[in-house]
């Protein structure tokens, strides 16, 4: 009978019950879920105080322009007053003074906001857009047309509004979306790329561990050291794939609640809004406005575009790939851990390892601007790299028999380099005290089989 | 008849030969001394035995039979370089390695309670490895080693690391295990482990087995015509007419007698030497004085190197 299923519950039970698994677990989706909503709590949790401005106009042009805001009040001082704001402003109560010495449109820089702290961003775009504004309607109104109000109108309704559309075989219109189809293909890429790294590494701690403890020749004496070898690596695959789906059910949790919590009134923020806070400048932020506005944080609009992907066969390709990735990766991984005797001898036989991983990532990146060029498409059939190049390319429709292909070639490598990394480890976990060298490994690979 | 027999044995690694054409056989019931200086290969032929890894040429007989996978829940082992998982607790290690030696949980379970009852080491069972000391985790190896009642035992080196106090208990436990029917094989270094607990012996070196045979047998075939003398009264005139035919080693006076070690050449024998001297004094023993085993390795290991 086989005893892997044995050893495989001991490296399962003893990770997932370690604290390390526990927080990872538990911090993944509470940093994930971060990402999405500490912008839109960033728009709760402003500054809710009444700021007062005081304005000190010289050139007399501006009085009542520059409009009160729910959080901005703006007062208008006599020019006698200007000496004892600035000599006492601490004493005033004021949050800022404003003043401007001449006509705008002739010296644009005699404006200055005083404070006696740093003032904030959303204080200055207020008054430079009220001004702005305002001063363009000035500069409209001198030149004196006939309906040029209604002509600016015109001007400013001037849209673009592409919809990507996805056409069915039977000719049926799919509304799709690129950035949902680049973001899921991102994300896939990524956690592939993660995971290999990650569950990799534990392969070959976890083979190291056995090697230097010494147990690893009583365990041998009991089963093969091919059945020690799978049933860590399936162990450890468990461990990863419990991993993953806690962190999508758990942040999936967490953004609903958050969700029917935090944001029952107002629509979910997308996250441009913080990207827009930060960059504060007006172009932007009034592109921001549109497509905040255009794909605003919908679930009912995002989920029909994730809809269109085929998310029930992504899903079932995303754990193929994830899976068969790993599986191709670990036993590589296994083998290292059974050459070396401490973790600094690692290096020089990780590097091979970790080239055709760092590679396919970057390919990847390639792929989700050009999902169907020549590099890509090779890179996603070619064993080592397809586990992240195919993922990020399947949102964009791969033809079905690429898929085929590029999974009976991972199939077919997984194979490959357990058979070859067995062979390595069977002799590298009993070796001891020795410095491995390539060549080295080479003669442990062709010692005989039996 | 053989418990376990191995016929011309190769393994070579890679044109180092290891084991050259070896042939071992250990009788049933018996407490075997696998001998040979250190990187001799006697570690190799441990692990043949034990398949973790297989020989080039030759075969394991096992029980009258072809050596066969299955045989693993049979055998214990106990390597010389040993070790537990340190971050993981005592009960459940022991569980875990003796269901991969094809026990049940309840069974194994139930025999370790036995053993740590007997030791007396209960409080032991939810404390990780890491918090034993080395002689504590030596301890919970052994026990591992013998729980399923293997009908063929193999230790190497299983003293190192035992204070006298545990090693004579570890001896007796090994003594207990003969009696209960079980085959052991028994690789050391240490000489007089083997006088006292082997029957027969192997010694190998360089890829050979270079002596064979029952210990009693093998010190006798390497006796040196040594015998001890015990005498008293006119001493001057027994060393003169001892030393016209023998060569006296060595004396020394024990409780008023005189202690006489006395090489004697091939052709006599001991009641040659006693007639020489029975007129003179009395004498209170003799005895002959047969090699110990450290000195018969180390001779048969340098006459092997020329």
């Amino acid at each position: 009978m086989s005893k892997i299923p044995l050893i495989l519950q001991r490296e399962y039970l003893t990770r997932v019950k370690k604290k390390s698994f526990i927080i990872m677990t538990i911090l993944g989706p509470i940093l994930f879920a971060a990402m999405f909503a500490i912008p839109a709590l960033m728009h709760l949790l402003e500054d809710t105080k009444e700021k007062h401005i005081a304005i000190i106009d010289h050139s007399g042009l501006y009085e009542g322009r520059i409009q009160n805001s729910d959080l901005l009040i703006f007062s208008y001082l006599p020019a006698s007053e200007e000496n004892k704001l600035r000599n006492e402003f601490g004493s005033t109560g004021y949050y800022a003074f404003l003043s401007i010495d001449d006509d705008l449109l002739k010296r644009p820089d005699a404006i200055r906001l005083f404070s006696d702290g740093q003032i904030t961003i959303d204080v200055r775009d207020h008054i430079s857009r009220s001004l702005r504004d305002f001063l363009r309607e000035e500069k409209l109104k001198s030149f004196e047309l006939e309906g040029l109000d209604h002509i600016m109108g015109e001007i400013n309704n001037v849209r673009v509004n592409i919809t990507t559309l996805k056409l069915g075989q039977d000719g049926t219109e799919k509304e799709s979306s690129t950035e949902i189809a680049m973001i899921v293909s991102m994300l896939f890429a990524f956690m592939s790329y993660i995971f290999i790294f990650i569950y990799g590494t534990q392969v070959l701690r976890g083979v190291m561990e056995e090697k230097t403890s010494r147990i690893v020749e009583v365990i041998i004496s009991s089963v093969k050291p091919f059945e020690l070898m799978m049933g860590k690596i399936i162990g450890i695959a468990l461990v990863a794939l419990t991993q993953v789906v806690l962190w999508i059910v758990f942040t999936f949790l967490i953004l609903t609640v958050l969700k029917t919590v935090v944001f029952t009134d107002a629509p979910m923020p997308t996250r441009l809004d913080g990207i827009e806070a930060i960059a504060g400048s007006q172009d932007t932020t009034a592109q921001m406005e549109e497509l905040a506005a255009s794909t605003g944080f919908n679930y009912g609009r995002i989920m029909e575009m994730i809809n269109t992907m085929n998310p029930v066969t992504t899903l079932i390709l995303f754990v193929f790939y994830f899976i068969g990735g790993y599986l191709l990766y670990a036993s590589l991984f296994a083998a290292i851990g059974s050459a070396i005797d401490n973790e600094t001898d690692s290096q020089q036989f990780m590097f091979p390892v970790t080239i055709p991983i760092i590679i396919a990532l970057y390919v990847a990146m390639a792929a989700f601007r050009n999902p169907h060029s020549e590099l890509v498409f090779w890179f996603s059939m070619i064993p080592f790299t397809s586990p992240i190049v195919m993922m990020a390319r399947i949102p964009f429709d791969v033809p079905m028999w690429q898929v085929a292909l590029s999974m009976a070639l991972l199939v077919a490598g997984f194979l490959f380099t357990t058979w070859f990394a067995a062979r390595i480890y069977r002799t590298g976990i009993l070796m001891y005290g020795k410095k491995v060298n390539y060549k080295e490994l080479w003669k442990w690979f062709r010692y005989s089989t039996r | 008849m053989s418990f376990l027999e191995a016929r011309n044995v190769v393994k070579d690694y890679s044109g180092y030969l290891a084991l050259d054409h070896v042939n071992v056989a250990v009788p049933h019931n018996t407490i075997f001394g696998l001998l040979g200086p250190n990187g001799a290969g006697k570690t190799t032929l441990i692990r043949i035995i034990n398949q973790i890894t297989g020989p080039d040429k030759g075969e394991i007989l096992f029980d009258g039979r072809p050596l066969k996978s299955s045989d693993i829940s049979r055998i214990g082992y106990l390597p010389e370089e040993r070790g537990l998982y340190k971050k993981m607790k005592v009960g459940e290690q022991a569980l875990y390695l003796a269901q991969l030696k094809g026990m049940s949980r309840a069974d194994a379970l139930k025999r370790l309670k036995f053993w740590f009852e007997k030791y007396e080491i209960q409080p032991w069972w939810d404390k990780k490895v890491e918090e034993l000391s080395k002689g504590m985790a030596q301890k919970i190896q052994f026990i591992i080693t013998i729980l399923h009642k293997p009908s063929l035992l193999i230790f190497d080196e299983p003293f190192s690391g035992f204070d006298p106090i545990n090693a004579n208990l570890l001896k007796e436990e090994i003594l207990n295990l003969k009696r209960e029917g079980a085959t052991i094989i028994f690789s050391t270094h240490n000489m007089s482990s083997v006088e006292e607990l082997c029957d027969h012996i192997t010694l190998i070196n360089r890829g050979k087995a270079i002596l064979t045979g029952e210990v009693s047998d093998v010190r006798y075939q390497y006796k040196e015509n040594l015998v001890q003398l015990d005498i008293s009264g006119n001493l001057e005139q027994a060393y003169t007419l001892i030393n016209e035919k023998a060569e006296i080693v060595s004396t020394k006076s024990v409780n008023g007698n005189q202690s006489l070690q006395i090489r004697m050449p091939r052709e006599m024998d001991v009641n040659h030497l006693l007639k020489l001297v029975i007129n003179h004094c009395d004498i209170h023993g003799c005895q002959e004085i047969l090699p110990g085993m450290d000195d018969i390795f180390i001779k048969v290991v340098n006459e092997n190197k020329k």
